[in-house]
Parts: C-alpha cells; structure tokens; sequence
C-alpha cells in the first residue's frame, strides 16, 4: 500500500453519516473510493454541485458536468446543482461539515500553507482559502514529508492560507492533532515508530503514553 | 424583444482596453464562440475577470495565447502555464483573488452593494491593503465590489426576452455576471420560442440581457 493509499483510507474513518463533504484536487480526491458501506456522505465540489459520483463511463460524459478539477462525473440520486454563489455560500457559511485538502506545510499553531510558493508556484488560491475558513472541519492530507525536508514545521516559512487552526493532519506516518498546547501525536501507522514521526517532524510534538496504531478504511 | 447577432458583430461592440467577464470553470460553460470571435477580430488590452484562465487553446486561454489581454483577474491560473509565462514576463498583470471572495464581489458588483466582509483572507496576503472590519467580535475584510463594461455569458436555452436556463455544472458564474456589467452578451447552445422557458424554470431573468448570439450556422 503506498503512502497516499494509506493517508486517503485513514482520512476516510473521518467521514461521518449524513455529511456535507468537499475533497481538494488530488491526493483528497481518493478519499471518495473508501467511504465506508455503512454510512452516507455527500460530496460537494465547488464548481456547483452536490451529489455527484465516479466519472462515467466512456461514451457518457456530459460536458456540463465535471468536478472542480475539470475531470466528468456522474450525478447521484437527489444530486443539485448551482451557481459559484451559492456553492460557497455553502462553504463560508457553515453548511459544509468537512473539506480535505493537501498541504505543504503545516505549523505548530495549525495554520495551513497550500497556495503559493513564492518565486517559484503561484497557481491561485481557487476556493482553498474559502473551505480552509469556513468548513466546520480541516482535515490536511498530506504525505508527511517533502524532497525540502518536513511538511510539518515550527513556523510557517509559506505564505499561510488561513489563519484558521485546522482539525487534523494525516500523514502516511502519523494523525496529528493541532491544539491550544501545539501540535499532538494522536495516531502512528501500522508498523512506524513514534521516534521516526518525531525524526521526521519539523515541529515539537506532544505525545501521550500511548500512541494507538491508526485504524484505515476497509479497501 | 432581442434578435440574434453572430458571435463577430458581438465582438465588434466589445473595444480594445475594455474589462470582460466571462462565465466558465476550466472552460465548462464558457462562451467559445465569443472568445474565437475577439480573437479573430485581434482585440487588445483586454481586462478579464472569471474564475481561472483554462488551459492553452481552450476557452478563454485563447484570449490569453492571442495576446488579447493586459490584465487577469481570476481565482486560479495554475492549469494555464501560458497565463504564468505571461505574468512572469510582465506582459499580463494577474490579481489572485479567492474564489468565494470573486464570487461575492461580482455579486455586490451586481446588486447595488457597496461590498462584503468576508472572513476568507485574514491573516493572509489577501488582505494586504484593506481594510479589516471588527463585527461581533469577528474580523472580516472588506472587499470591494467588482463590476465590468461587459459580461460574455454561456447559457443552455435562452429565449428572445433573453431568459437564461444553464445545465448543471456550466452555470457557475455566469448568473452572477448577469448582474454585474454595463452590456451583457450571452451565447446560448439554444435560441427557444418565449414561453417555452417556463417561469420557474429561468434562472437569469432576461431584462439583464442586452445582446443574444445566434446559432453557429
């Protein structure tokens, strides 16, 4: 299983029955494939709608209907459409329960930094500063370090995307916990030890007696 | 009642230096016909505002390969590398603006407001320059309202009083936009008979359109 496998699978025991949820582009996106039997989440994606599922198959796509990535999908049973309005009216407004978003780097206090690289990557920001401030949860998914060294750092070096402390970071190493005492280790993954997520963390963690080994999502 | 013009008498109203909304997400509900035809015309300085830049040759990336525009205001330009080349070589000037945020302003832009506060952006680059507003003992940013001399729309049906139905995920913000420029050209995929549209159904109410382009034949 490789690290986003994991991270996607991890990330997925955080979804809850009867959710509004919007996955970012990318690694997020895979969450989708592990939503568990039990219980139903809808998706929403920012480009106007709610309800929606896998891409469908060749020979069926609308070119009215795609996520926010431009990829097509399908619509589900009590699927809803919109306009860019009302679709973050939904974010900022408190109606949205959880968005998973990637990450570059995260900081002791739980700020975010997923939208530039000054001198070198300035995309835009999209609607990354929108769901950070407003979902109800911030889950960052992300692997847990980069070819620069750690994701997860004692002070933003990354123009930051909120000032909003998100709720959960999950790595292929570790679920983190930022609180008001900083950064806590809540979870180690299968067969990784806490002084290897202690090696490869920028930041000072706090950690219990006992860090459980994480529970992921049934394939 | 609104007669139908062909997308290069529409771009003929459109001058050179002018601001340009333009409806699409990645291209999805964007007026193609309209992009091809200021384009062809060869239109420059062009200001645009919409939620990103698509990708080269498509959509309003077309704008942006022809060198139509001096100034991009959008959400988004990362699937455009022209877009970056551009900025960087100081050729385009790009206002990054948070896609909510984009939203609203186009709104207030429309409905007379004279701006919103919105909690996105605080404590980040966004706010450099304005004004932070304590309400309730939450920080919000003030964000000007955002208007435009034309708004290039992309409906499904459109009848001749210029009511507008979209599908699905094209409409986005092309019902904003409706609200928010001096002169709004739509490009519908169907011109229907009026009252086919049922009341109910028009999601942008026709008095806000001002020119309806016709079929592609």
């Amino acid at each position: 299983m490789d690290a986003k496998e994991i991270i996607a699978r991890r990330v997925a025991l955080e979804l809850r029955d009867g959710m509004l949820v919007n996955l970012g582009i990318g690694l997020p996106t895979l969450v989708a494939n592990y939503v568990p039997d039990e219980i139903h989440v809808a998706f929403q994606s920012e480009n106007g709608i709610i309800g929606f599922g896998a891409p469908p198959p060749e020979g069926m796509e609308d070119p009215h209907l795609t996520d926010a990535g431009g990829g097509f999908i399908s619509t589900l049973p009590g699927a809803m459409a919109f306009d860019s309005a009302t679709s973050f009216a939904l974010i900022r407004g408190g109606h949205l329960d959880m968005t998973v978003l990637g990450g570059l780097q995260v900081d002791s206090t739980g700020r975010l930094a997923n939208w530039m690289v000054p001198g070198k990557m300035v995309p835009g920001m999209g609607g990354a500063m929108d769901l950070v401030t407003g979902a109800k949860r911030v889950i960052v998914a992300m692997q847990h370090s980069a070819k620069g060294g750690p994701k997860i750092v004692e002070a933003l070096t990354l123009p930051p995307t909120s000032e909003r402390r998100v709720s959960l970071i999950v790595t292929e190493l570790a679920v983190i916990e930022p609180t008001d005492q900083g950064l806590a280790l809540r979870e180690r993954a299968p067969g990784v030890a806490v002084e290897d997520i202690v090696a490869m963390t920028g930041a000072k963690l706090s950690i219990p007696a006992d860090v459980p080994e994480m529970a992921i999502a049934a394939a | 009642m609104l007669t139908a013009i062909s997308a290069a008498e529409a771009a003929d109203l459109i001058p050179d230096g002018a601001s340009v909304m333009f409806g699409g997400f990645l291209a999805v509900g964007s007026p193609e016909r309209l992009f091809d035809a200021l384009v062809a015309r060869g239109a420059k300085g062009l200001t645009i505002i919409g939620n990103d830049t698509a990708r080269p040759g498509v959509g309003v990336g077309k704008l942006i390969d022809a060198g139509c525009v001096a100034r991009v205001i959008a959400s988004h330009i990362g699937t455009n590398p022209t877009t970056q080349q551009k900025m960087i070589a100081g050729e385009i000037e790009v206002d990054l603006v948070p896609q909510g945020t984009l939203a609203e302003r186009i709104r207030a832009g429309g409905a007379g407001l004279g701006g919103v506060l919105t909690p996105t952006g605080v404590g980040t680059t966004v706010a450099e320059g304005k004004r932070v507003i304590d309400v309730n003992g939450v920080n919000y940013l003030l964000e000007i309202p955002l208007r435009a001399d034309f708004a290039l729309l992309r409906a499904h049906e459109a009848d001749h009083f210029g009511n507008l139905t979209y599908r699905l995920t094209a409409a986005n913000f092309n019902p904003v936009m409706a609200f928010a420029a001096d002169c709004v050209i739509v490009e519908p995929d169907h011109i229907v008979p009026v009252g086919v549209i049922p009341p109910d159904a028009v999601r942008t109410p026709g008095v806000l359109v001002d020119r309806l382009v016709g079929r592609a034949c």
